[in-house]
């Protein structure tokens, strides 16, 4: 495969040809944030996070969906980006109940660690309170949509890694959940295998073991990695 | 079919006219206020009478006129005779009583005064005259003859170039240029393509898109049909939302009809060109009009737009190459194939070419459909054709472009109406909606009201548009309550300007602009209801910051 080579703020990167531009930044040491985008499955560009400045684009681009080109000149940390990410993630927080100090996430939170690294201290606008239920009804698993983002990590996964099929998404707007089956308890689906991927892949502590207390809730994303990567890399074969 | 047949089908049907012809409006604006019990009335007098060897009641679509519904107007040898207003069942036969020369009971009003006069039919040629219901009075009047000129006269390629040469730009709002939408799709290879007809108009206070299809959805299938053979398409969809059951029986009657007269199906015109129309049907979504989030939709996935590119004309529907317009952009193709290209062009401005339909509504007189030419202004549309403010009242602004337009105040109306003037004035053109205001009309309301639209119509997946609405819709309410001071105004322009450049689609993306645009013209009104900041005014500053938890 050709390589193509961009500048990444002002620096001369290659990267191979149809990686897209978060992937490149992210071999060249260049961290762009994101909370919707997960390795092994595909990109929807809709946490906003990742947006970058690409020069003659007249807007700007998520850098999960953008595919590289020759010549690009991309910028991902100027000051207009700083504050839309953090404003993003003000929205964020407001939107529903994210109380890090009782959460099971606490300490492995990817919105709290973005928050910090941004330096996201005040939440300026109008917190909503929304009252959201908690489903338990899993035998594993527990799902508290106080703390879910929407970021649809789960869904992706259970449909195109797992293939079941069981997440989605009702509802619009605010009113947007993710559901299993037609809006069943978990503990009732019939097509949950119990993988337990969504609850890996979850980026906030929406998606937890049961039994885990706060702070108690870390994912092991290698797992997910290697399941996507292991027909490939023919790690399913017996090898002796 | 071959073209004998055709022109066979069009004698006939004009020898088979009738002295006296009454024209009743069965559109739903008129449908809504009984025009089927005037129809029936009518008809029931022709029969009592004996004139029905003279005298023909026919079924039309849109007079325009909508808000003086339903009406009926008289035809003689050709010319109109009368137009006749608030037509109701039981004074309907004493429109047959004036024929004779006795006294109508009904209002009449002037059929050339300016609302009807300063209009220009291209669109809307044979909206209010032919038939909607059988596809030999869409003949008559010459239709399909331009898609068999196209398929037998004309390669692709050139059908394409005609669509450039016309200048035709998209009128589902954004104004894309339509031949090089067509362009695209026709070079993109694909080993199935696609075309859909976009008719999932849904801003508040638009009715024109409903209005072509119930007044002349052959026009729509016919344009649709000349696209496909110009990109080479063999299937194609009408995304029509719910709320129209007319519009979709009406579709769904004329695809029918197409198909039994060959028009529709393999071997049109007795050529290689093979062509279906389905109809899918909205479920209530607003969002479903992105032509991303309609594409997911049809094909049975949840309504939701994905970022561009890649574009539907190289990616679209299953991964197909799609060429996706409005109605009204597929309803003036086939006068473009019939009156050539040179002519479309002559017609408008520099860069707008044609003519726009717009729905007047509001605080105007005259509420209803038009159709002018490109550049007509604000102020002919709105004090000539509009007949101005109701009594009492002034006019204060003029909102286009629905959710993701702007308010465009009075001191503007001198400006033409094209994609370039209104955009600089920070609104769109949109589909063509077009709300009057007058001096009782609060901004902060209207931003208010269509920030509540946008709030309850993102889909929710992107954060800017799924949160950002809420929150701006709080910050404008708080205002309009009076509890707001001057940081929550800048936190609202602040916010508006973040939603406008980080949103995932057009939703999102313009969804701040009624609210910049007031802002832009009547700043005064946001102000006057800022409390002052002091301290001890802390009931306006609650909600303004909070520590992370």
């Amino acid at each position: 495969m050709a390589a193509k080579t961009l500048t990444i703020n002002g620096r001369q990167i290659s990267a191979a040809e149809g990686s897209t531009v978060l992937k490149a930044a992210e071999e060249a040491g260049v961290e762009i944030p994101s909370l919707c985008h997960l390795d092994g499955v595909y990109d929807v560009g809709a946490c906003r996070l990742c947006l970058v400045e690409v020069k003659g684009a007249s807007r700007l681009l998520p850098a999960c969906t953008t595919v590289i080109s020759e010549g690009m000149e991309v910028q991902t940390g100027t000051e207009r980006l700083i504050k839309y990410r953090r404003m993003t993630l003000e929205l964020l927080f407001a939107e529903r109940n994210h109380v890090c100090s009782v959460c099971v996430a606490d300490g492995h939170c990817e919105l709290q660690t973005l928050a910090y690294s941004l330096g996201m201290d005040h939440v300026r606008f109008d917190y909503l309170f929304p009252k959201w239920d908690v489903d338990n009804t899993h035998s594993l698993f527990g799902m508290d949509h106080n703390r879910c983002i929407l970021c649809t990590r789960c869904v992706r996964v259970c449909w195109h890694i797992e293939g079941a099929g069981t997440k989605n998404v009702s509802g619009r707007g605010g009113q947007s959940k993710i559901i299993t089956d037609l809006n069943a308890a978990w503990g009732k689906s019939d097509s949950c295998t119990s993988c337990g991927k969504c609850v890996q892949s979850c980026p906030t502590g929406a998606l937890f073991y049961k039994g885990s207390t706060v702070g108690e809730m870390v994912r092991d994303r290698s797992k997910l990695e290697f399941i996507v990567n292991a027909r490939e890399k023919k790690l399913w074969v017996y090898q002796d | 079919m071959i073209l004998g047949e055709l022109n066979q089908l069009r004698d006939r049907e004009i020898q088979s006219r009738k002295k006296i012809t009454l024209r009743c409006c069965m559109a739903a604006g008129c449908v809504s206020s009984n025009s089927k019990g005037v129809f029936e009335a009518l008809q029931k007098a022709v029969a009592e009478s004996g004139l029905g060897n003279e005298v023909e009641v026919r079924g039309v679509g849109c007079m325009r006129l909508c808000c003086e519904g339903p009406l009926v107007s008289v035809n003689q040898d050709g010319a109109e005779d009368s137009l006749h207003v608030r037509v109701t069942s039981e004074n309907a036969a004493s429109i047959l009583a004036y024929l004779k020369g006795g006294k109508a009971r009904t209002t009449r009003v002037d059929a050339g005064m300016p609302f009807f006069k300063k209009q220009m039919s291209i669109v809307l040629s044979n909206s209010g005259i032919i038939d909607p219901e059988r596809i030999e009075s869409y003949i008559a009047v010459g239709g399909y003859s331009a898609l068999h000129e196209a398929l037998h006269e004309m390669t692709p390629a050139e059908v394409v170039s005609m669509m450039v040469q016309s200048g035709l730009r998209g009128r589902g709002g954004a104004g894309f240029p339509t031949g090089l939408k067509w362009d695209t799709v026709a070079k993109s290879p694909g080993v199935a393509k696609y075309v859909i007809c976009n008719a999932d108009e849904g801003d508040p206070g638009a009715f024109m898109d409903r209005s072509v299809l119930e007044s002349d959805p052959h026009r729509v299938l016919e344009g649709m049909s000349i696209a496909a053979y110009a990109v080479g398409a063999s299937q194609g969809f009408i995304y029509v939302r719910a709320e129209y059951p007319l519009a979709i029986a009406r579709l769904q009657q004329a695809i029918k009809q197409s198909k039994q007269f060959g028009l529709l199906g393999a071997g049109i015109f007795d050529s290689q060109f093979c062509f279906n129309i389905d109809i899918r049907i909205g479920a209530g979504a607003f969002v479903c009009g992105e032509e991303t989030a309609l594409m997911a939709s049809v094909e049975g996935k949840r309504g939701t737009p994905r970022p561009r590119p890649p574009f539907p004309a190289e990616s679209g529907l299953w991964g197909y190459p799609t060429l996706i317009n409005n109605v009204e952009t597929f309803a003036n193709v086939a006068p473009i194939c019939r009156h050539g290209a040179a002519w479309f062009a002559s017609i408008g401005t520099a860069r707008s070419k044609g003519t726009k339909v717009f729905a007047l509504a509001g605080k105007i007189k005259n509420t209803g459909l038009i159709e002018v030419p490109m550049g007509t202004t604000l102020r002919t549309i709105v004090e000539d054709m509009g007949g101005g403010a109701p009594e009492g009242g002034r006019i204060k602004a003029v909102q286009t472009g629905g959710p993701s337009g702007g308010c465009i105040p009075v001191e503007h109306l001198d400006t033409p109406v094209d994609y370039d003037s209104l955009s600089q004035l920070g609104s769109i053109m949109g589909s063509g909606g077009m709300i009057v205001m007058d001096d009782g009309t609060s901004m902060v309301e209207i931003a208010r009201y269509f920030m509540e639209f946008c709030m309850d119509e993102s889909c929710g997946k992107c954060i800017p548009c799924r949160a950002g609405t809420v929150q701006m819709h709080r910050l404008l309410d708080r205002i309009a309550r009076g509890q707001a001071t001057a940081a929550h105004l800048a936190r609202l322009e602040e916010l508006c300007e973040m939603v406008k450049s980080t949103s995932l689609c057009g939703l999102g993306q313009t969804a701040p602009n009624p609210t910049l645009s007031t802002l832009r013209f009547f700043r005064g009104e946001y102000e006057a209801l800022l409390q002052p900041e002091m301290p001890g005014n802390e009931e306006c500053l609650a909600g303004v910051s909070g520590q992370v938890s």
